[in-house]
């Protein structure tokens, strides 16, 4: 696969793509374990939630 | 009984009937509630968060298989007799601008979800939509320049299509920030939803700036009334590249809101930990 005289645009665009859509992926699963560990640190606190059910518990 | 009978509880992530209206309610809505409940059922925050822990790694592995065909199918289409091998660029060119606007106009139908309904998901939703909107605008805009600079010979051009779509990605990045400014996210949400809804004015104008003005960027090509103009060879990737794309925002969507929901329930479990704290 040839990709001629504007190869470095084409290649760039795709690692471009590639590289942002990898950190909103790692974004996203580093801000859902951040939640995850504030939840379980108020749940070591002994906070409970209003329905009684512990604050770590997702579903 | 309405949507508006409910209130989102962040704490319980559940959703509790909002007991002052309850009492002005005519008794004769009480027929109804069966069926709404069905409704307000699907809104359950609790519910919410079950359906998509079943349905992301679904989601993740379907996305990921049709981003693989799709590139696959990219690097071997054929290249275009002006443009040679950059008309690739097209296949992640064009699904990223497609979702730039259709992410806005997901946050548009969740603004109205706000301030009409009330629905306790749809302020979520729009928070949750907007950083994903964001990136897909950027890569919009730079892999467009990046296309640019070998057929136009020149990366930027302050044209109707190119400033527009510069102007939307400024909008998304106003509304982080409005969110982020507020602290209360009830407070946030009225001012954000209305925000949202006055930049959808935009998006017709990207649809048609290429129609209504003069400008480098050439006219629809696929979603046009006399059918695509392109050939199949490029047609079927680009397609293929936009459903993935497409559910690659949906998964990343039902993922943020996902955490979304949890910041919530952080904030008000820890302000009833300041509450409780001795004076």
């Amino acid at each position: 696969m040839s990709l001629g005289p504007y190869a470095s645009f084409i290649v760039t665009s795709y690692l471009l793509v590639m590289v942002v859509v990898l950190i909103l992926i790692a974004w996203i699963a580093i801000d859902y374990r951040r939640q995850k560990q504030r939840l379980r640190e108020l749940d070591e606190s002994g906070i409970v939630r209003r329905s009684g059910g512990r604050a770590a518990e997702i579903r | 009984m309405a949507w508006t009978d409910y209130r989102f509880d962040a704490d319980q992530l559940s959703l509790r009937r909002n007991e002052t209206k309850q009492a002005t309610l005519p008794v004769a809505t009480a027929a109804i509630i069966t069926d709404a409940m069905t409704l307000i059922d699907l809104a359950n925050p609790t519910r919410f968060l079950t359906l998509t822990a079943r349905l992301l790694p679904w989601l993740a592995a379907l996305t990921a298989i049709l981003l693989l065909i799709g590139l696959y199918q990219s690097a071997v289409a054929p290249d275009d007799y002006q443009q040679g091998a950059t008309v690739k660029i097209m296949f992640i060119h064009v699904p990223n601008a497609w979702l730039s606007m259709f992410v806005w106009g997901v946050m548009s139908l969740a603004a109205l979800g706000t301030l009409v309904w009330r629905h306790p998901l749809a302020d979520v939703a729009a928070k949750a939509a907007a950083p994903i909107g964001a990136a897909f605008t950027f890569l919009a805009l730079v892999t467009g320049s990046l296309w640019g600079r070998p057929m136009w010979g020149t990366y930027w051009e302050w044209d109707a299509r190119l400033t527009s779509v510069l102007i939307l990605f400024l909008m998304y990045l106003g509304l982080i920030a409005l969110w982020r400014a507020v602290e209360d996210p009830s407070r946030a949400a009225r001012a954000a939803a209305i925000l949202t809804l006055v930049g959808a004015i935009n998006l017709p104008i990207i649809k048609f700036s290429v129609d209504w003005w003069n400008t480098l960027h050439q006219p629809a090509s696929v979603m046009r009334l006399g059918g695509p103009t392109l050939d199949r060879a490029f047609l079927i990737p680009l397609l293929v590249m936009a459903v993935a794309f497409s559910l690659l925002f949906v998964t990343l969507h039902l993922a943020a809101m996902r955490n979304e929901i949890l910041r919530r329930r952080v904030r008000a479990l820890q302000m009833m930990q300041a509450r409780q704290r001795p004076a």
